[in-house]
């Protein structure tokens, strides 16, 4: 009878995590539904920007109140969680508090955590305090509304749990408040249970414990369907992001074969195909769904938190239009998540008469985007809004035709005189003499 | 004004130091050609050894890829590369931060491999190597400030060599609240200046204007030709015409050297 604890303890360990790897498997197939891209390129860049850029949280401290904050939750997340080592080996073994053979070293440890879990506590209030009480715009815009809010919100609340029960949890240890080590911020709790009855106490004690755990193993799960895999894929994201400058945007290769044919005086037009292609569907140009994008731009979807800073520094967002950036990024992952869960239910996916493109993001948003960058410059994990934004834009023009009017005009006068306006190109040089 | 072109030059047997790629909007509209001529002044001036193509120019297809149009910027990207390497073009030079950057990042892959400079790095290269002195008594304390167009900034990462030879006029520099590489876009990017933008509550121009407007400039100095345009109509929209003029920064070195 005595091992229930631990046979319970890691049927539930062995639950939460083996659903957090079937839902690991099922984002990253997801994610493998892009076209490939090559970012094999460059693993030195590659590894120092994931180290400064996520490791490191170097984009997160351009502002600068909201960067600290985020750097204590985060190094109190990954700090605290060694405490979760020692949790799972008590757990599993029945013993209580295994590390402490450490003795001074487990006292300072522990001590850190306690430190770091009300730093993070306060944290997170402030954080709930900016969100619900200042209000900050860009936690307030229109595509916040229904479940991107309350997503933020409960992750709020987890963590205010979660720290709260692991101060509770050591205020509550009576040997742990005896030894009187490590125990810089419960000690001043533990008063507050000192009428309780021995038995009460204890009790309180292990179900903190038991919460604390379960809670962790809930949030490991939620992360799939919430905004927070960041803390995940924020590393392989900021990895394979684009290393060019960000003005060179990708020439579709597709695109090249066909100009140099139509360019070389000795093609035939009339040729047949060459052997083996006869029958491949040319490829279609640019983005309509999602599996037109690539898996870069897909992964970026999941990794996502919505803070929207991409959005509170967009100039089309600034002044009303419809286009935010970081709306680009939820509704492809929307999109993504509907093919997936279309995929589950058929076995392959079954053309469901929906796609990215108007069911999803709208011409307006897409031609409401002034290419400049600030987005991507922006935020914090390096994700590319724009990229999303110009393969739909030329899915609109190169296979819909779908331009606004002026923009069409523009691009006649470009084939036909060389510049988007209607001037005569043998005019091209009249400037030098008009002054 | 003396601009020979590269079939003139072919002609003579000569090859020049650069190639000034004058683009659209400094080949057609009637601001940004201003913008030319203040730049072929320095480069008289400095002594460049320069051509343009003249006739034989034709867009370099920027415009028609930010709308989506590959097809059409290859087209022009492939013509283009054809008349540049027919006459063995090593250097570029532009004032059109569009051009620029797709010169430097999206020829190459398509046959076109140039070093290519904006004109403020030219410039700040020939004041760099002595060839162009800049008096500083003109403009003397001026209020100035520095609009980042989105392509020479964030785009390439170009923020310093435009503030270099501001700073060297003996200007008084002031920094917008949004500059470098948080600096706001004027609205004409990715297209946008060859359409009616979609429905909103503001203009983009305006914002970024009254942002300008904010560091109570005399100038509001830029190195685009469409961003030029864009401050240029913010001024008119919001009444500053004559309290505040909107400059490229060869124009400013034009004006400093009474060129």
């Amino acid at each position: 009878m005595q091992y229930i604890p631990n046979i319970l303890f890691a049927i539930l360990l062995i639950f939460g995590i083996g659903l957090f790897v079937r839902n690991i498997r099922k984002i990253s197939r997801n994610i493998n539904l892009g076209k490939d891209i090559d970012r094999s390129d460059n693993k030195s860049e590659r590894w120092k920007n994931m180290a400064n850029i996520a490791l490191g949280q170097s984009k997160m401290v351009r502002r600068p109140v909201s960067g600290f904050l985020h750097i204590i939750v985060y190094v109190g997340f990954i700090i605290i969680n060694i405490e979760v080592l020692e949790i799972i080996i008590d757990g599993l073994f029945g013993t209580h508090r295994v590390l402490s053979f450490l003795g001074g070293f487990y006292s300072f440890l522990i001590g850190s955590f306690e430190i770091l879990a009300l730093l993070v506590l306060v944290s997170v209030i402030i954080f709930w305090i900016r969100r619900m009480v200042i209000r900050i715009p860009r936690f307030w815009n229109k595509e916040m509304k229904g479940f991107p809010k309350n997503d933020a919100l409960y992750i709020l609340y987890f963590e205010m749990a979660l720290m709260s029960l692991f101060l509770i949890m050591n205020a509550t240890d009576t040997t742990f408040q005896l030894a009187n080590a490590g125990n810089p911020i419960s000690q001043f709790l533990a008063p507050l249970f000192d009428g309780f009855s021995v038995e009460t106490i204890h009790l309180i004690e292990r179900s903190a414990w038991w919460i604390h755990i379960i809670g962790i193993l809930i949030f490991l799960n939620y992360l799939f369907y919430s905004k927070h895999l960041h803390i995940l894929l924020a590393f392989p994201n900021t990895f394979y992001a684009n290393l060019n400058a960000k003005g060179k945007f990708p020439n579709d290769s597709n695109v090249t074969k066909e100009v140099k044919m139509m360019m070389d005086p000795d093609a035939d037009p009339y040729a047949a195909p060459p052997e083996g292609e006869e029958d491949t569907v040319p490829e279609k140009f640019g983005a309509s769904d999602v599996t037109d994008l690539n898996w870069v731009q897909l992964m970026n979807a999941y990794t996502c938190t919505e803070c929207g800073r991409c959005t509170s520094v967009c100039p089309a967002n600034l002044t009303g239009k419809e286009l935010s950036p970081r709306n680009i990024m939820m509704k492809t992952r929307d999109r993504l998540e509907e093919v997936g869960q279309n995929i589950d239910k058929n076995g392959e996916f079954k053309d469901d008469n929906k796609q990215l493109l108007n069911d999803y993001i709208t011409p307006e948003e897409l031609w409401a985007c002034t290419t400049c960058n600030a987005c991507v410059e922006e935020c914090p994990i390096n994700i590319d809004p724009l990229g999303i934004i110009m393969e739909m834009r030329k899915y609109l023009v190169m296979e819909q035709s779908a331009a606004p009017q002026e923009l069409n005009m523009m691009m006649t006068n470009i084939e036909n005189n060389g510049a988007p306006w209607q001037y005569n190109q043998q005019d091209r040089l009249n400037w030098k003499d008009e002054e | 004004m003396n601009v020979p072109t590269m079939a003139e030059m072919m002609a003579q047997g000569k090859q020049p130091e650069i190639l000034f790629w004058v683009g659209a909007a400094g080949s057609y509209d009637d601001r940004a050609k201003k913008i030319s001529r203040a730049f072929v002044k320095i480069l008289h001036k400095a002594k460049v050894d320069f051509a343009v193509l003249g006739t034989e120019e034709s867009s370099t297809g920027d415009v028609a890829k930010r709308a989506g149009n590959e097809f059409l910027f290859q087209m022009q990207a492939m013509m283009n590369i054809e008349v540049l390497n027919a006459y063995e073009v090593k250097t570029i030079v532009t004032a059109d931060p569009h051009s620029f950057n797709t010169f430097k990042n999206e020829y190459p892959e398509l046959g076109g491999n140039y070093t290519v400079y904006h004109h403020t790095q030219y410039i700040k290269m020939l004041i760099d190597e002595g060839r162009l002195s800049v008096d500083d008594t003109v403009l003397k304390g001026k209020k100035v400030t520095y609009h980042d167009p989105c392509y020479l900034g964030r785009a390439n990462g170009e923020y310093e060599s435009p503030r270099e030879i501001i700073r060297k006029m003996g200007v008084n520099l002031t920094e917008m609240k949004r500059n470098k590489a948080t600096a706001l876009c004027c609205g004409a990017g990715g297209a946008q200046m060859f359409k009616d933008a979609e429905k909103g509550d503001k203009e983009i121009n305006i914002l970024r204007t009254e942002e300008a407007l904010e560091t109570k400039p005399q100038i509001i100095a830029t190195g685009c030709p469409y961003c030029n345009t864009m401050m240029t109509d913010g001024i008119k929209a919001t009444n500053n015409e004559g309290s505040v003029e909107v400059m490229d920064i060869a124009e400013l070195i034009a004006t400093s050297q009474n060129l």
